[in-house]
């Protein structure tokens, strides 16, 4: 008897399918299924019942709300009438202020979180340390942190950015935690019998394993931080999609409102689609692709 | 594969002398092995077989340093084993590659944490040993994009390359289908027989530990001790063929004897919770008869 060759029974030849050919292939797959339409359908109905219910048959209660004609036509309006409109400067400075200050908190969350919850999970004392002030502080809700955080940064700017922080912040330390505590104990093993010392285990094990935990806590971090900005303008801001929010409503300008809402939306999904790029780029071994 | 590490035929001599674990607290505490002692020859390949839960994954991490023998003494060829060691590399039970890493970057990943050798050279030697094993086209692949057969061949490469004294593997063919199995079987048995390393091999089926082994550890039930240790005199190279012989029925015969005696003993005093296993394995014997 010989030794199997390269291609023994039992394994199937695996196909090779370019990146490209796939993504058509599910492009295709998509407009074929009744999903698109669905979608469509459903925003249709949204935007129908929302004209009917403010525009159409002014309904009590709805009455006073802006309707779909409305928000649109002051939107896309080179005059508008209320001041914001995709052609005025000041609408991008609202959107521009308000990501930065995400931005920064954000990018200072995940560099000290990811940080702290990889040790807290890696060393046992120093999660033993941190692990019940943590979980005290977590629960607050962010506007309880209001007051402390004008005492603590007269300046309106700081504080803003500083409760859009504690939020992200709590967010990607525990799911750091989480993600080093689901990685399996024979990871551990392996890599130690293989003779990796602890800097190597941490860098190609406790890093790699957490990955998954640490980019879904990102994506929470990043909803809780546009969650916190907003709460943080309204009350403090003197520009921002939520001071903007606030304003309009101040000042009767009630179309403006939905504009910011809806450009909040947006925003918001965009940035929860640029993590999962990064993470999917970072974490090619999650795609299972043509398994043989 | 040249052999750079400190494994060869000559080294390797496992000595286990009655050795001892219990587990749990208080009343609760439970004896699991008791007395262990068995030799595990250089260059030669040790089946460890008893029922499932009797304690062989237990031994596997004692002899591997995970956990701490409470009495007895495991020397590698004369040297007392304290805590893992380089030396001593273990195939788990479940697989063990790292999800993160492509097959070569996890095969590689022994010799590059010992370092001394650059990076060519080791993939070198990983892609030869891979293809050995058929996976030569995979190595830019993520585990999870291999079937479950693929996994433990590639886990066997990652720790056969680093030329250990002693190789334990801990039940790796368990929860293969019977002709993935039968595949790996005939992988593991040429591996071995090229490069001669000392090897301990954990199962709980017998046709695959007779196959396999130059000597068989019989363990009893509760708490675990060695029953019987039975030398296999079969031809090497191993082939299926022998698996009509007239020496191969008989090894086979007389170790289910021994296991049934010990599973009828576990149903006894109503412990057993694997015992159908083997009650089946030796009702077939029997009708094949
Ligand atoms: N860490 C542990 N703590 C308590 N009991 C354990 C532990 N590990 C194993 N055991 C017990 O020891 C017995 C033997 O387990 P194991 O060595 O896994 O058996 P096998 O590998 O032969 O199936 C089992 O009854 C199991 O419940
Ligand atoms: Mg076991």
């Amino acid at each position: 008897m010989q030794i199997p060759s390269a291609k023994p029974k039992g394994d199937a030849v695996l196909a090779e399918i370019t990146n490209f050919e796939a993504m058509a292939f599910r492009l295709k797959q998509w407009i074929k299924s009744p999903r698109p339409y669905l979608m469509v359908a459903g925003l249709l109905l949204f935007l129908a019942v929302w004209y009917m219910t403010t525009e159409l048959f002014k309904l009590p209660r709805f009455e006073k709300l802006p309707g779909p004609v409305a928000v649109i036509r002051e939107w896309l309006s080179e005059d508008p009438s209320y001041g914001i409109s995709i052609y005025v400067s000041e609408y991008y400075l609202h959107i521009i202020k308000s990501m930065m200050r995400v931005f920064e908190a954000f990018g200072l969350a995940t560099l000290l979180g990811v940080p702290l919850g990889l040790f807290m999970g890696w060393k046992k004392v120093f999660r033993d340390y941190t692990f019940p002030i943590d979980e005290t502080l977590r629960p607050i809700p962010m506007l309880a942190w209001v007051p402390l955080a004008i005492l603590m940064w007269p300046a309106r700017e700081a504080a803003i950015v500083y409760l859009t922080f504690l939020a992200a912040f709590f967010a990607t330390t525990l799911n750091t935690l989480l993600g080093v505590e689901s990685i399996d104990e024979v990871y551990f093993r392996a890599a130690r019998c293989l003779g990796s010392k602890p800097r190597h285990i941490f860098f190609r094990v406790v890093v790699p394993g957490a990955l998954p935990y640490i980019f879904t806590g990102l994506q929470i971090s990043m909803g809780v931080a546009w969650f916190s900005l907003v709460a943080g303008e309204m009350l403090a801001g003197e520009y921002g999609l939520g001071y903007l929010i606030w304003n309009s409503f101040v000042m009767v300008q009630y179309p403006i409102i939905v504009i910011a809402m809806v450009t909040l939306g947006f925003i918001g999904w965009a940035s929860s689609a640029a993590i999962r790029f990064v993470g999917a780029l970072l974490m090619k071994w999650k795609v299972r692709e043509v398994s043989p | 594969m040249e052999t750079k590490g400190n494994g060869n035929a000559a080294s390797g001599r496992m000595v286990i002398d009655s050795i001892s674990k219990s587990y749990g607290m208080g009343p609760l505490r439970q004896k699991v092995i008791q007395d262990c002692s068995f030799t595990l020859e250089p260059g030669k390949l040790t089946v460890l077989i008893g029922p499932s839960g009797c304690g062989k994954t237990t031994i596997i991490n004692l002899l591997a340093g995970y956990e701490e023998i409470e009495t007895g003494s495991i020397s590698i060829d004369g040297k007392p084993v304290k805590g893992p060691g380089g030396d001593r590399l273990v195939v788990f039970q479940e697989t063990a590659l790292f999800p993160w890493m492509t097959l070569m970057q996890n095969v590689t990943f022994g010799p590059r944490m010992r370092g001394g050798r650059n990076s060519r050279e080791i993939e070198g030697d990983a892609l030869s040993l891979l293809q050995k094993v058929g996976l030569g086209d995979f190595r830019d692949k993520y585990p999870t994009q291999l079937s479950g057969g693929m996994q433990r061949r590639a886990e066997l490469v990652r720790a056969l390359i680093n030329s250990p004294r002693v190789m334990m593997m801990d039940e790796p063919f368990r929860g293969l289908d019977a002709m993935t199995r039968e595949l790996m079987q005939e992988y593991y048995i040429r591996l071995f027989e090229e490069h001669r390393i000392t090897n301990l091999f954990v199962t709980s089926e017998i046709e695959e530990a007779i196959f396999l082994a130059d000597r068989l550890v019989i363990m009893s039930y509760r708490p675990a001790q060695v029953r019987t240790v039975m030398e296999i005199n079969l031809p090497r190279p191993r082939e299926f063929s022998m698996l009509t012989s007239k020496e191969y029925l008989q090894y086979k015969k007389d170790a289910l004897e021994i296991l049934h005696e010990e599973a009828m003993k576990a149903f006894s005093t109503g412990t057993a919770t694997c015992v159908a296993d083997f009650l089946e394995a030796y009702s077939e014997i029997e009708e094949k008869k």
